[in-house]
């Protein structure tokens, strides 16, 4: 056990899968980095430095890609099929419009159209999120995008721990998963332990525990429910803050238990209201558990836009950790806080 | 490369299966006994059958929405696609696919693909797969004159070049796409000289010469064999058929299509192998009767089979969910 940034665990997890299994290869635009240019190849490791020292220790195994995300994606689908165990890398999730035919109506599609006999063992790897001013194409989410196919499962990590367990697991999977780096938690750190070991997904992490609000967050937004919780703790409202870890499959159980034990929701989803995760727990929570409810429940997302550039501008589309203060104060009555 | 009269006669056979099956879907079809849509393979059996005559079971092709021929020419079972077709449980893919998602990956069939331009990349990566695992395998990815105008398809010809991955790109260039002609939509004078300037050996052959395809097919095979990196092949052929069945096809003239029909690739093979004194006039006669046997039992087998189970609408989404 040693503290590594989320990179770094993202980075271990392949390389210790790489080692472990002959038949895992990592694909994309740079992913080593320097191909047929006159300087070092393997040193630059992605656009994000994640997958940085990989092409030296696994030559043939790390391939960089032109930058063409259907033939990368449809590549890796087909490479899966195959006998390889693909990790192809989709920059950002932003790129997903160039290339979603051979995730969605391929990928995704092979088991169920050919009766069970097909298997595709891929992880597309991909970055989200707002917040470091990379404008309305470098910025976005899309979880619910993905999350809404059937024949894909979506990871979502929140910390460095949970981002090794997770690709581990993901790479271990005989269907096909997108993995979900969020941009602005690369460089956060945490307890990793040194050798692999796997997260199963549908599982999902009670980050804190509490007794008058459940708020399920996702991603870099666990960070902001963590940071809501504790203001919250502070005027003496219990919040239990919930990371589902996977949206696809999701642990509604996990949340429905919490929620019998609070009676409130709290949502939190960066992004767009419409057919967010935020709108899809509502919906479990609101079918299955109506009557453990003591108050509306509330959703906490981006507004309906773009991401904007404007630093004022972004930060005020992100959900914040006040937005979730105010909301989960918004269905407190005044009895329970102090 | 001089074939057996044995090789002549599973060539034969394997263009006569395909002809027969596409024919008794055509009336299957009109018959009611077949759901959704079906695209038939009729004037194009040379294509297929001279591409995949030399491939093992492991190497792969990834086929079209028109992929009846490939399938058969792969070695696919008749009675499986015949169920498969029909939506019946016991179909090679348990009715899930139908006719534009017929795969099997036993016999390195990666499956019709419905999306025009979808099988390309996925070529691309089952040789990728190749080269990974250092086999000597191929993979082969048949699109049409339609397909080689997708962006999918000009992605997957140069990482096809980047990567040197032993990947045969097949353009079945049947003069149509869906009703549009080729002559209007390849903006290109020739679908070979396209794939050649991406940077690999391409060559247009004809269609309806099962022999001259499949010694362009061996070119292709043994340089993608050797490790030498990709190939291309625009093949001329004719779609005598519309898009669809159904198809009253009134985006053609009839003199034009009366000579597709006269370009009959089985014809042309017959009278070349009889002229040669190769395989006599009896011996063509009990292949087809006896292929006719085989389509009109699977025909009979999937009117008789049972459509899936309920349970099948859930199940196979996932490996493990």
């Amino acid at each position: 056990m040693s503290r590594k940034s989320y990179r770094q665990a993202i980075n271990e997890a392949l390389r210790q899968e790489m080692e472990r299994d002959a038949r895992v290869i990592v694909m994309g635009i740079d992913v080593a980095g320097g191909q047929g240019g006159s300087g070092d190849i393997g040193s630059v490791g992605g656009c994000f430095g994640v997958t940085k020292g990989l092409y030296k220790r696994f030559p043939g195994r790390v391939i960089d890609t032109p930058i063409s995300e259907s033939a990368i994606m449809g590549a890796a689908a087909g490479a899966a099929l195959s006998g390889l165990r693909p990790v192809a890398e989709l920059m950002f999730v932003d790129f997903l419009g160039v290339c979603l035919d051979q995730i969605y109506n391929q990928a995704a599609k092979f088991r169920y159209m050919f009766g069970g006999k097909a298997r595709t063992p891929l992880v597309i790897r991909a970055t989200i999120g707002a917040g470091q001013r990379a404008g309305a194409q470098h910025s976005q989410t899309l979880h619910p995008w993905l999350t809404a196919v059937p024949g894909l499962k979506v990871a979502m990590p929140s910390t460095p721990y949970d981002a090794k367990g997770l690709l581990i697991q993901a790479i271990r999977e005989d269907d096909p998963v997108i993995f979900l780096e969020s941009k602005v938690l690369y460089d956060i750190e945490g307890e990793v332990p040194d050798e692999a070991y796997r997260l199963p997904f549908a599982e999902a992490n009670v980050v804190r525990a509490g007794s008058d609000v459940t708020i399920v967050a996702f991603s870099a937004m666990v960070q902001q429910a963590q940071k809501a919780a504790e203001a919250l703790a502070n005027s003496g409202v219990s919040a239990e803050v919930i990371d589902p870890r996977t949206t696809s499959p999701i642990d509604s159980e996990t949340i429905l238990q919490s929620v019998e034990k609070t009676g409130r929701l709290v949502v939190v989803d960066e992004s767009p209201p419409r057919c967010s995760l935020a709108a899809d727990v509502a919906a479990i929570v609101a079918e299955e558990g109506f009557h453990m409810l003591k108050a509306p429940i509330r959703r906490v997302t981006c507004p309906h836009t773009p991401v904007p550039f404007a630093p004022n501008l972004e930060d005020a589309y992100i959900p914040s950790a006040q937005a979730i203060e105010a909301a989960v104060r918004s269905i407190i009555p005044a009895t329970v806080s102090r | 490369m001089q074939l057996s009269r044995d090789d002549l006669k599973r060539a034969f056979r394997t263009m006569f299966t395909i002809r027969a099956f596409d024919e008794r879907v055509e009336k299957e079809f009109a018959a009611g006994n077949i759901p959704g849509f079906c695209h038939v393979y009729l004037g194009q059996e040379a294509a297929a059958v001279g591409v995949c005559f030399d491939l093992s079971d492991r190497d792969w092709i990834g086929s079209t929405h028109r992929g009846h021929g490939h399938c058969i020419a792969k070695g696919c079972e008749v009675r499986g696609m015949m169920l498969e077709i029909m939506g019946r449980a016991d179909g090679l893919c348990g009715g899930k696919g139908g006719s534009m998602h017929i795969a099997d990956m036993s016999k390195g069939m990666l499956g019709a693909n419905a999306i025009v331009g979808g099988s390309p990349p996925i070529a691309v990566g089952a040789a990728l797969s190749q080269k990974v695992l250092k086999t000597a395998n191929v993979a082969v990815a048949f699109s049409g004159d339609g397909g080689s105008n997708q962006g999918t398809t000009f992605e997957a010809l140069n990482m096809a070049v980047v990567l040197n991955a032993p990947a045969i790109f097949i353009f079945e260039n049947n003069g149509y796409g869906e009703f549009t002609s080729a002559d209007y939509a390849v903006g290109s004078p020739s679908i070979a000289e396209r794939a050649k300037s991406f940077g690999m050996p391409a060559e247009c052959v004809d269609g309806v010469d099962f022999f001259a395809v499949r010694e362009a097919m061996g070119r292709a095979l043994e340089r993608g064999r050797a490790g030498f990196g990709p190939y291309a092949l625009e093949i001329r052929c004719s779609r005598i058929r519309g898009h669809y069945c159904g198809d009253p096809q009134v985006y053609r003239s009839k003199a034009e299509l009366a000579e597709a029909v006269r370009n009959d690739p089985l014809a042309r093979f017959r009278a070349r192998v009889s002229e040669a004194g190769l395989l006599q006039r009896q011996e063509f006669d009990a292949i087809e009767t006896e292929v006719l046997g085989e389509i009109e039992a699977a025909v009979a087998a999937g009117l008789a089979a049972a459509p899936p189970d309920l349970a099948a609408l859930t199940r196979d989404v996932y490996v493990r969910y």
